[in-house]
């Protein structure tokens, strides 16, 4: 099997429109989650989230571009830009041949579907703009990235709600692992902040009117992010025959279904997938210093994934930090796991594991050491990153230090 | 038809029982009513009313709307009725 390292890193989100913006935020623990801005937000019950603000796609994208991309293929595609430039990596020929791009969203484009209704139910049009369909498809991202990059092969896009960019990246990381593939460019991307986006989650009444307080005792439901991380992953002997920089080794992942509840999470379908990614990158729990969680600030959640997290690893989890960064970019949906994935770069590259802000009172449901309110240094060799979807779909991603 | 047959009908439907099989001191667990089931009867009740109801699924109980029992309920949505409908 081949070992398989990340070398490349993008990302736009509330944090910053890009990975060091991203970094120095959750460094200093800093909320992005602010104001919703968009037409007909004072018809919502729900006015907060991590949008991208000061955002301006008209200078990045021209007028062609722009009537093609969806906001959340924009956000792939500077996310992508930032990634790709950093490996150094230049498709052509049999590398082209061999890579290819797997993203994860999960309402794809929704902006796009949200404003065209409107056009027609709401104001009576009888027509719209052509391009539609291949603006709001969900692999329309996946498919522009390819074509920027000139990347030719295996390309598709994962909708598994808020699994969709771990899933994504878990098949990315495969996909090099068995030798079909030499480089990857995976992750993933939402943009649901707009008036029908937020009206749906407002229905199911577990989102927050005031702040997503992770493991807080005063925890009151999620906040919806929005943006981008992509990642350029690649064959480790490609990656150390060109001296490229390497970010962190992929070191294992695994995948399960709860079979139980269309939105009710187990402890048991998490505690599986956590265990089932430790055994598929044959490393020793105890090795294990610091998890991302899901941790999505609603009581379900928080405390069924403290659960697992306690079953899984025993006495250790007492020794190890598990912080959740959707206290400062909010929930993104299908791309949550990849902008989360950068905490756990930071944690490996930089010994800093980014703090769970809004930390008001403990839990005793949640009984770890969450990194409240403040970064804190500390040296680790692996770290997990956990996504329990919507319909009781797992994914758990084991990453090492280069 | 009075607020508390609509309710208790919404509440049956939600259910799957019998107008007869729900008593006002039945609790929603009682009834096999999980969370989500819940959430959808409050808003069959919201959409049938017109009312909007303040509860937060993600922690019932801390909630303005007392949904500790079928009279519970029924007496929180006139409240809510007077309320939002004078």
């Amino acid at each position: 099997m081949k070992r398989v390292v990340i070398t490349g890193a993008g990302t736009i989100n509330a944090l910053g429109q890009d990975v060091p913006a991203t970094f120095e935020a959750m460094r200093e623990g800093r909320c992005g989650i602010g104001e919703l801005e968009f037409r007909d937000v004072e018809r919502l019950a729900i006015r907060i989230g991590g949008q991208v603000k000061g955002f301006e796609p008209e200078t990045v994208f021209n007028r062609q571009q722009m009537a093609l991309y969806d906001r959340f293929t924009q956000f792939t595609l500077l996310a992508a830009r930032e990634a790709v430039a950093q490996s150094g990596l230049e498709f052509k020929g049999d590398l082209a041949d061999s890579s290819g791009v797997v993203l994860g969203t999960s309402g794809g484009g929704m902006t796009t579907l949200d404003d065209n209704y409107r056009a027609v139910y709401e104001e009576g049009k009888n027509r719209v703009h052509p391009f539609i369909v291949p603006k709001l498809m969900n692999n329309a991202a996946t498919s522009h990235v390819s074509m920027e990059f000139n990347v030719k092969g295996p390309s598709f896009t994962v909708a598994t709600a808020c699994a969709s960019s771990n899933h994504a990246m878990g098949q990315a990381f495969n996909m090099i692992r068995s030798g079909m593939c030499t480089a990857m460019i995976t992750g993933g991307s939402e943009s649901m902040l707009c008036f029908g986006g937020v009206k749906a989650w407002e229905g199911l009444r577990v989102m927050s009117k005031d702040a997503c307080r992770p493991f807080s005792a005063t925890r009151n439901g999620m906040v919806q992010g929005e943006g981008a991380g992509v990642f350029v992953f690649e064959e480790y002997e490609h990656a150390r025959a060109r001296g490229a920089e390497i970010l962190g080794e992929v070191l294992g992942f695994a995948m399960t279904s709860d079979a139980s509840d269309i939105v009710m999470p187990s402890k048991h379908g998490a505690a599986r997938a956590i265990s089932g990614a430790l055994r598929d990158a044959r490393v020793e729990k105890t090795r294990v210093g610091y998890i991302n969680a899901h941790g999505t600030g609603t009581a379900a959640n928080d405390k069924t994934e403290c659960a697992a997290v306690a079953d899984v690893f025993g006495t250790h989890a007492d020794d190890l930090m598990i912080s959740s960064t959707k206290s400062m970019h909010g929930h993104l949906i299908g791309g949550t796991g990849a902008v989360e994935l950068l905490a756990c770069l930071m944690a490996l590259k930089d010994g800093v594991i980014a703090p769970t802000i809004g930390y008001e009172e403990p839990d005793p449901e949640c009984a770890l050491d969450v990194v409240p309110n403040e970064a804190r240094e500390a040296e680790v060799d692996v770290v997990l990153s956990n996504a329990f979807a919507f319909g009781g779909l797992n994914a758990v991603l084991v990453l090492g230090r280069a | 038809m009075d607020v508390r047959k609509q309710v208790l009908q919404i509440i049956a439907d939600q259910a799957m029982l019998d107008v007869s099989d729900v008593s006002m001191d039945s609790t929603p667990e009682d009834l096999g009513i999980d969370s989500l089931g819940l959430v959808e009867a409050i808003f069959s009740i919201e959409e049938q009313f017109d009312i909007s109801v303040p509860f937060n699924a993600n922690d019932p109980s801390e909630s303005d709307f007392d949904i500790s029992s079928v009279a519970k309920i029924v007496e929180g949505i006139e409240k809510l009725i007077a309320e939002q409908k004078t």
